[in-house]
């Protein structure tokens, strides 16, 4: 499993001003709800029921748009955003970084993966205001100079693609593991990309695409025959 | 054929031209289109099966926050026939506007009975889903040769049931366009794979003259069949903008891409197949039918996503008896879908030919060179058979031991392929740049890329000097993307155009040769206006009738029903390969569409709330990373046959060759796709067959009466090419 769009623990650039001096967020109350079975009983409902009211209490935005800040590619933003819209609106439909792709809107595909820090999210998943004060890149942040990553030449070289719409979380989701493995194995790859969808059927290609990225030999086998090649009765 | 012999892009793998805009986000598809002032519509559906729909109320959703339109599908009272059909539409300043505006659309609706499923809509007292017409309609008949004396003298017969499910689409992109008007006339960017056949069909339903509508398709996030028309979301955008006096864009949702924009038909097939003791086929019959959605309709000639397929496929034993029937559903209509009726067909007649041989005691491969009547198939199974080390890995079905079975099977495909009619012309300028324009658009086929190899090969210059213009309908017309015929009528025209090119610029020059290195200098001569010169496809440059077999190595793990897959290999010919590196990611495509047919994809309705269950991704499952295998590819270059188009063929029999790998594993035939562990523990008897979901071999043969008593029409031979 990867890229759950809750999937690690917030870090320091991702908690808001408001999470941090409350101490608890709801988010980190229901996680310590998760992970601690035996005390959640211990806790009763009545206390779960409190606790949550009171987490929530805190943490109430809205409906208005409220005030948003982060970075994205490097670049700080500020927008006034309804609390209910999405990373990935915000981006694509107020920031206008139409690279990220909506094509599930629920965190099955894949294709609006963006960066948190290092880490790949699904933006359709994550609410914009979740992102207060975090480092975002976008498939446009990657190239900024004009010249492709090593990883985007592979794309292009070995045809890891063919609509192109998977195509930013695709290359995403392999940017963020090469900055974390940059030697993974084809098992290591097609583990990272087990969160991300391809309709025409590129997979082998992408899979080959990152793996000559990281400098593995090629692979490629394919074979043109000519008619005389293969004389048969 | 004139194509040149000595090529330095034609055939070669070339990296495609828009490959550097895909992977930086740079490249537009219609969902990241904005004009200014731009509005987000959305559509308001039935969450009825059936009803009547008496009055919608919009006064409330038209008044509310941020909305700028809201109109009616219909006008007066109508009927809706499955959950999911078009009621009403909005648009606002935001998303989160129309969202909120939703909830305030009024439905007056009387709730009609419903069914949808095919084996109890197809029961004489079921629930009519339209109200005059029987759901099982007109079929269609077709009888040659004595086909009971036929079977009398067979030396072996066999009969079995092969069943395949209700597949989506699913393109990456959902369906959608952006709409501005300026004045009367309309621009529309469409995710669309054939721009003019949207022009025609929004000119024709919103009453404003072709001239007047401009089509944009820049890049397109896939289609496979479902994108051939502007669709209601289509109408009710270019409305909405009307209506509001400002652009809208309104892209379905994932949920409605499962209910509403077409799914490619179900089939039950009940096949009767005769042979002689050599495994000459003598004798067919086949009675089935399928659901084409709330509109029954038998015949899927020309992509029309009916109910029928072409029966009994590539094969031609000399006695047939054909009965095909459709039924109605209240479920979303079917439409083309790659490689229209034919992996149905392979399912059920590559499945029964399997059989057969297993009865007969021959060898899968051995029974199709005896019978397939296509010289290269035959040579691609000999071929095939070789690179997959056939004789080394086939054994009988059933013995191969231990508790996880390995298997093979191997299935062939027809396909028309072909293509003519593109128009397309080129402007050379003064520094020897060239611009190709053609009314083309790429599905995501690379067309981009074969009009710029075509180009380079035939002026002889870098292809870094060609930039391509399509999928625009200012550009000389193209057809539609579809039936594999795109690279087959774009090619040709494309030569021609550059034959044309050279020809003008002898003229203006006096050069002998103004090709290659000689390109330069005979440009200098153009002058300050450029050089712009046409063409058209015509004869001798590209053919129809692509040929492939596919062969399927899977293990099947006997504990646990789980089937994996262990290798493709696909024979494929192409004729005159134009791009290798496209054509082999289309046929991975291809095989990988057939991976999800065959394991995984299908439609689920629930029969109590008429419900679809699982217009989504984390139920409606794709193949993933995980669940592909190694897959080696043989493109068979025949220069002599001219461009032909792959992006079908190669699509068609890889679900029948994994049905026959998982029949040759276990020993038994599961009847109906997607082959489910559930079903795989069934049909080996590991699963109390009642109160399961798993239905090994439903009993059809009250459904079967039902399709043999229908009233039919002589059958319509699909345009599929079966004998290519």
């Amino acid at each position: 499993m990867k890229k759950l769009f809750f999937r690690d623990t917030p870090s320091a650039t991702t908690a808001s001003p408001s999470e941090a001096s409350v101490g608890v967020s709801r988010r980190a109350f229901l996680k310590g709800l998760g992970t601690t079975a035996i005390s959640t009983a211990a806790m009763g409902a009545g206390n779960v029921a409190k606790g949550l009211a009171q987490a929530n209490a805190e943490r109430v935005h809205g409906p208005g748009a409220v005030p948003v800040t982060f970075k994205v590619n490097g670049e700080s933003r500020s927008l006034q955003i309804e609390p209910r819209t999405t990373l990935l609106e915000a981006l694509r439909l107020q920031i206008g970084l139409t690279g990220p792709k909506e094509a599930c809107d629920r965190a099955a595909c894949g294709a609006c993966t963006v960066l948190l820090g290092d880490r790949p999210v699904y933006a359709c998943s994550m609410l914009a205001i979740e992102a207060q004060g975090a480092e975002i890149t976008t498939i446009e942040g990657l190239s900024r100079s004009g010249e492709l990553t090593r990883l985007q030449k592979a794309f292009v070289d070995k045809d890891g693609l063919q609509c192109g719409f998977c195509t930013p979380g695709m290359v995403m989701t392999l940017t963020a593991l090469l900055r974390k493995n940059p030697h993974p194995t084809e098992a290591e790859v097609r583990h990272a990309l087990a969160g991300n969808l391809c309709r025409c059927g590129s997979q082998p290609r992408i899979v080959a695409a990152a793996l000559d990225a990281s400098g593995a030999p090629a692979t490629a086998k394919l074979k043109i025959l000519h008619a005389h090649d293969h004389a048969l009765a | 054929m004139p194509w040149p012999k000595e090529t330095r892009y034609l055939g070669k793998a070339t990296p495609r031209v828009d490959g550097p805009a895909k992977v930086t986000g740079r490249a537009k598809y219609t969902s990241d289109v904005s004009p200014a002032g731009m509005l987000y519509g959305a559509i308001f559906r039935s969450k009825w099966p059936a009803a009547r729909i008496r009055s919608v109320n919009l006064d409330q959703a038209k008044t509310a926050p941020g909305i700028k339109a809201a109109i009616r599908v219909r006008e007066g009272e109508f009927t809706v026939r499955y959950y999911g059909d078009e009621i009403a539409a909005i648009a606002g300043t935001s998303r989160q506007a129309v969202i909120d505006a939703m909830a305030l659309i009024k439905v007056d609706a009387e709730p009609l009975p419903f069914v949808v499923n095919e084996l109890d809509a197809i029961k004489p007292d079921a629930p009519r889903v339209v109200p005059d017409q029987p759901n099982l309609g007109e079929g269609q008949a077709r009888t040659t040769g004595d086909v009971d004396a036929a079977f009398a003298n067979s030396a072996a017969v066999i009969e079995g049931q092969y069943c395949t499910q209700v597949e989506m689409h699913h393109p990456m992109e959902t369906h959608g366009h952006v709409v501005r008007w300026e004045g009367d006339e309309m621009t529309a960017w469409s995710s669309t794979q054939a721009v003019f056949g949207v022009r025609g069909a929004l000119s024709e339903q919103l009453g404003v003259s072709q001239n007047k509508v401009r089509v944009i398709c820049d890049h397109l996030g896939g289609a496979f069949g479902s994108k051939f028309g502007p669709g209601a979301e289509g109408v009710l955008c270019a409305r909405l903008a009307r209506e509001a006096g400002a652009p809208v864009r309104l892209m379905l949702t994932r949920f409605e891409e499962g209910l509403a924009v077409g799914n490619r038909p179900s089939s039950y097939q009940k096949i009767k197949l005769g042979a002689d003791a050599e495994g000459k086929l003598t004798a067919f019959q086949l009675e089935s039918f399928g659901t084409p959605g709330h509109t029954s309709g038998v015949t899927s000639a020309g992509g029309s996503g009916g109910a029928g397929f072409p029966a009994p496929y590539i094969y031609q034993p000399a006695a047939t008896r054909v009965k095909q029937g459709s039924v109605a559903v209240n479920a979303g209509q079917s439409c083309a879908f790659r490689a229209p009726g034919h992996p149905t067909a392979s399912v059920g007649m590559e499945g029964a030919l399997d059989d057969l041989a297993a009865k007969l005691g021959m060898d899968p491969v051995a029974i199709r060179l005896k019978n397939d009547p296509s010289e290269i198939r035959r040579r691609e199974y000999e071929l095939g058979a070789e690179k997959f080390d056939w004789k080394g890995k086939f054994r009988k079905p059933g013995t191969s031991p231990g508790p996880v079975k390995i298997g093979v099977g191997c299935a062939g495909a027809a396909w028309m392929s072909g293509g003519k009619g593109t128009q397309a012309e080129a402007q050379i300028n003064a520094d020897g740049t060239v611009e190709m324009r053609v009314g083309t658009q790429d599905l995501g086929t690379g067309s981009r890329t074969v009009v710029q190899v075509v180009a380079a090969e035939m002026l002889g210059i870098e292809r870094e000097l060609i930039t391509v213009r399509i999928g625009d309908t200012r550009l000389p017309p193209s057809g539609a993307s579809g039936g594999s015929t795109t690279t087959a009528s774009v090619s040709p025209a494309i030569f021609d155009v550059c034959e044309n090119v050279v020809a003008e610029l002898k003229k203006l020059g006096g050069a002998e040769d103004p090709r290659g290195t000689n390109w330069k200098e005979a440009c200098r001569k153009i002058g300050t206006a450029p050089l712009v010169v046409r063409g058209q496809w015509r004869e001798g440059l590209s053919t129809g009738g692509a040929c492939g077999v596919q062969f399927a190595e899977v293990e099947v793990d006997t504990d646990t029903g789980f089937v994996k897959l262990r290798k493709i290999l696909v024979v494929q010919d192409c004729g005159t390969v134009v791009n290798s590196l496209t054509c082999e990611s289309q046929i991975n495509g291809g095989v990988i569409m057939g991976i999800g047919y065959a394991l995984y994809e299908q439609r689920v309705m629930d029969p109590r709330t008429g419900v679809m269950l699982n217009p989504n991704w984390e139920t409606y499952k794709l193949p993933g990373v995980f669940d592909i295998p190694d897959i080696q590819i043989l493109l068979l270059n025949m220069p002599e046959r001219g461009v032909i188009g792959v992006g079908e063929p190669c699509t068609i029999p890889t679900a029948s060759a994994i049905a026959n790998a998982v029949a040759n594993a276990i020993g038994v035939r599961i009847s109906n796709l997607p082959l489910t562990p559930d079903k795989v523990l069934a049909a080996l008897g590991k699963l109390p067959v009642k109160g399961t979901a798993a239905m090994p071999q439903p009993d059809l043969s009250g459904a079967f009466a039902q399709v043999a008593a229908a009233p039919a029409r002589p059958y319509v031979e699909t345009t599929g090419g079966c004998h290519a």
